[in-house]
């Protein structure tokens, strides 16, 4: 069998090589050498560039067409919708410049195609014109400059809800842990040196502000309507909790306490309800199918998202939006670190 | 001061040389001559076709991870063929070698492709050229540059071979991961090796960089103004000052990298608790690293583009017969990104933890960054507006290069905004973006550079058709493998997952994952055509004339045989800028540089 590969390879070498003595020999009785561009050349590959053009505007719409209602639903948080609105009028803006120019390209290299006939205009310089399309980006720059940091203001301003719940996001190779600050509304103190098998985040035990804390795993509730402040650690290397339905994200960095604060609008059940939401399952659930697995049902998600490993693509936790009283109701039944400790 | 070295410099040259012009090179050494030269052109041609080998091994990288992520779980006797049964058992990639994988073909195509391939092979033909230099300012260093590349591209190649694997902790290796290898396997000896590889780039880098801006500075030849250098020159000058600026900073990150690693220090490192015990260090910062890495990070993106626009402004022209659309307008450009560059590195850590006060100056910078990015695109469109293009394969990679350039950088808008770089930051959305508008723009540059120049290179001529097929194979891949993934990134698909198949919310993204690994599979089997094109050419190609595009450019004036000092006699004195095409009133469609102003005629765009 390997013989024969053999054989084959070198059978094709040497109709290659024979091929391409052909090929020489013949170049000596032509006129215009193979590398010179002729008009023809010019024609053929202006036409194509042109249509070019066509295809790449039509695999660009079929793309938007077939791909765009797969993209993650409307946000769930309320500054998430506001990055939503930016983020659709940049996508627009942004389309019309890559449409228009890329217009402009092809369509010049179709029309200006060397001839033996035509010659170039000898033009260097136009002042006005550079002077247009300087000022033309830079003012609508400038807009998307005021209203970017705007809304990055809001999203980042120090000021705190007094109602907001306060979690904090544990990470580590390669899990979530969320802690709740308890009925003292209050973290307790962290120190690494005391991490072992039943104080998984580092727990300081004398820090009587931790008793009350609850730690979940696999899965944590928030409540639709109050602003949720995320403390983010992490245990070993950066990951990045990632929450993208609600527009949230930010790294888990090693000796620092990073923070992110959003306010959900919709809750879990809520958004299982929601048509677009309904459409994408469905899509997704079709898929399962063709693969032989189980129909799933919408959940929000935290991922990792900065590389920490082998186990990196895999690094996920459930986020239940509830209503007020399910919230209540659920964190009631959770263990306090205090007794989680004692049951132990 | 310049043109007085430079004519020092001319008269012992002539000592030496005047009575043996013709046979100049009659005492050099196979080893002298082809392997330590110390000759512009020879190292020129070495760096490219070391290269094109580092390009052939990241390509075949990129193929076997997009194979794991359109078909996860399927077993592939390529995977197993190329990986062996330790990461490719049965052939399923192995998950540390996918990051692994990731890993070093981010590396190779940044640095050693499309920086030192980039850089090293068209600054080193062309600057000495196209100033109307014998050579480097050192021809030693040259050397040193050459041989300090290789040494770091036989260390990053050899990394792939050892037993816990190559590193694996991202092209931007950001500790903890990188610091640790109890994190991931290749963060042990992996890591290490790449950063003695790193190192030693650096110092190729610099004493190529050094090399380049002292001869663009001080060797020019007679007439040969500021203002009458074409823009390849003017590309190279601005990337070289630029990589001597910020690779030392790169230096340091490593060295501190390397102390964190060896020598127990914390520069990095803080209340760390990792293979079932808390580390000793305490204070370091990860964000520390990250701003000394970006640092260099940022301005390396223009690195690696300037470079490409720099020989695409000079294709366009040539070969649209008409000046390049203003002139002073694309050098202002070039400088403004150049500087603006440096200021821009936090748009990659709006999501860090990095003071959101600190976010807002560098979108402020980031987009005003935008402005002469747009001018330059707008120029390229405009000298081809009224031209009588010539399509050969390289005007053909350099209309590409401005479509890929517009096509993503607008995208560069949206990650520049700090409050829209929330939900795809480390998304699809940016690999699509930063693959685009850098990878293919300057890999685009690259092709064109290596169609244009490579009658002066190897003398022979490329095949044309070939380089319309392979043209046309990569431009349609390329848009293929890289437009889709916005779609992931919209979607909310993190990067550098081993696959999306554990995740329910991505299980409707098979069919974009096949078409992405489908155009990588034929855009890759298509640059078959250019390698068999470019090293068929070298010995078969049909011999070059002297001027075959009908350029401006002092190169061309040299004889059709890379001798030694380039001009057999005296230096070509300049007369007149690059980009005399189609000027009214003279005989043929361009001015060479070397031809004296007529009475009364105007220079440049001055008029």
């Amino acid at each position: 069998m390997n013989f024969l590969v053999l054989l084959a390879i070198v059978l094709l070498v040497i109709a290659g090589h024979q091929l391409l003595r052909v090929i020489e020999l013949s170049r000596g009785l032509k006129k215009t050498k193979e590398w010179q561009i002729t008009e023809t050349d010019n024609n053929m590959m202006g036409k194509a560039l042109l249509a070019f053009m066509a295809f790449f505007f039509i695999f660009f719409f079929w793309q938007v067409n077939r791909w765009m209602d797969r993209s993650l639903p409307p946000a769930a948080s309320v500054h998430g919708a506001k990055i939503d609105t930016l983020w659709d009028a940049n996508i627009y803006l942004i389309t019309f410049v890559f449409l228009v120019t890329n217009f402009f390209l092809f369509w010049f290299a179709y029309k200006y195609r060397g001839t033996s006939k035509t010659k170039a205009s000898y033009i260097t310089h136009n002042n006005k014109l550079e002077m247009a399309w300087t000022i033309i980006p830079a003012v609508a720059l400038a807009f998307i400059i005021i209203f970017g940091l705007k809304y990055w203001n809001e999203i980042m301003e120090d000021a705190n809800k007094p109602d907001r719940v306060i979690v904090e996001l544990y990470a580590k190779q390669f899990d979530w842990t969320a802690r709740y600050a308890g009925k003292d509304g209050k973290l307790g103190e962290t120190d690494y040196r005391q991490i072992d098998g039943g104080n998984a985040v580092g727990m300081d035990t004398l820090d009587v502000m931790g008793n009350d804390d609850i730690l979940v795993k696999n899965e944590f509730h928030i409540p639709v309507g109050r602003e949720i402040e995320l403390n983010m650690r992490s245990r070993d290397v950066i990951h990045s909790a990632y929450l993208p339905h609600f527009r949230a994200q930010m790294n888990c960095v090693p000796g620092m306490i990073t923070t992110f604060k959003f306010t959900p609008t919709k809750t879990t059940a809520q958004m299982k309800k929601d048509p677009y939401v309904v459409k994408m399952m469905a899509g997704i659930n079709a898929q399962r199918a063709k693969f032989g697995k189980e129909p799933v049902e919408f959940d929000y998600l935290l991922l990792c998202n900065k590389i920490c490993g082998a186990s990196h693509y895999n690094m996920q936790m459930n986020v239940i939006v509830d209503t007020e009283a399910d919230y209540n109701a659920w964190i009631a039944k959770q263990k306090t670190f205090k007794t989680a400790v004692a049951t132990k | 001061m310049a043109t007085v070295k430079n004519s020092e410099l001319e008269k012992e040259h002539l000592a030496h040389h005047d009575h043996v012009h013709d046979h100049d090179d009659h005492e050099e050494s196979f080893v002298s001559k082809y392997v330590f030269s110390m000759d512009h052109k020879m190292i020129s041609r070495q760096f490219l076709i070391t290269a094109i080998v580092m390009a052939v091994i990241a390509m075949t990288m990129s193929v076997i991870f997009r194979m794991q992520l359109a078909w996860p779980g399927e077993k592939f006797g390529f995977i197993n063929a190329m990986l062996g049964d330790k990461w490719g058992k049965d052939g399923i990639l192995d998950p540390n070698m996918y990051l692994a994988l990731v890993t070093i073909h981010g590396t190779i195509m940044v640095f050693f492709v499309l920086t030192g391939g980039l850089s090293g092979t068209f600054a080193n033909l062309l600057i000495p050229y196209q100033v109307g230099a014998r050579d480097m300012a050192s021809g030693f260093l040259n050397m040193l540059s050459y041989w300090f590349f290789f040494l770091s591209s036989v260390i990053m190649t050899a990394s792939l071979f050892i037993d816990d694997g190559p590193a694996s902790a991202g092209w931007t290796i950001y500790p903890p991961l990188s610091a640790l290898p109890e994190a991931i396997p290749g963060s042990k000896l992996g890591m290490t090796l790449w950063l003695m590889s790193m190192t030693l780039f650096v110092v190729s880098s610099l004493l190529g960089g050094i090399n380049y801006v002292v001869t663009v500075i001080n060797l020019r030849t007679k007439g040969m103004k500021m203002t009458r250098m074409p823009l390849t020159v003017w590309a190279f000058l601005i990337t070289a000052i630029l990589g001597v600026l910020s690779f030392p900073v790169l230096v340091s990150c490593v060295v501190l990298l390397l102390c964190d690693r060896s020598l127990g220090t914390s520069f990095y490192l803080s209340d760390i608790y990792i293979g079932g015990r808390p580390l000793d260090n305490v204070g370091g910062s990860p964000v520390l690293f990250e701003h000394l890495f970006w640092f260099l990070g940022h301005p390396e993106v223009y690195i690696v583009l300037l470079p490409a626009l720099g020989i695409t402004s000079e294709v366009i022209s040539t070969n649209s017969r008409k000046p390049i659309f203003g002139y002073r307008a694309m050098i202002g450009s070039m400088l403004a990104i150049g500087f603006l560059s440096f200021i821009v590195w936090g748009h990659h850590m709006f999501m860090t933890g990095m003071n959101p006060f600190l976010g807002s100056v560098f979108v402020f910078t980031t987009l005003l960054i935008a402005i002469p990015s747009a001018v330059k695109a707008f120029n390229y469109i405009t000298t081809m507006w009224k031209g009588n293009l010539q399509f050969t394969p390289a005007m053909l990679f350099s209309v590409g290069l401005v479509s890929s350039f517009i096509t993503g950088g607008v995208t560069g808008i949206i990650l520049a905004d700090s409050t829209l770089d929330i939900n795809v930051h480390d998304t699809y959305f940016v690999v699509a973006h930063f693959h685009i508008v850098m990878g293919l723009s300057a890999i685009f540059g690259m092709f064109a550079g290596v169609y244009h120049w490579f009658p002066k290179m190897f003398l022979r001529m490329m095949n044309k058709k070939l380089g319309y097929a392979h043209f046309w194979i990569t431009l349609i891949a390329a848009y293929g493998v890289f437009f889709p993934m916005h779609f992931l990134g919209l979607a909310g698909v993190p990067r550098r997952y081993y696959t999306n198949s554990n995740f329910p919310m991505f299980d409707n993204l098979v069919d974009i994952n096949e078409i992405v690994t489908i155009c990588a599979i034929i855009g890759a089997l298509g640059q078959g055509i250019f390698l068999f094109n470019f090293f068929y050419s070298i010995f078969r190609g049909e011999r070059a004339p002297q001027n075959p595009w009908n350029s401006n450019t002092l190169e061309w004036t040299t004889p059709m045989a890379n001798i030694h000092g380039n001009w057999p006699g005296k230096l070509p004195v300049v007369h007149r800028w690059a980009y005399d095409y189609s000027k009214p009133g003279k005989e043929k469609d361009f001015v060479l540089q070397t031809v004296p102003l007529e009475e009364g005629e105007q220079d440049g765009d001055s008029h």
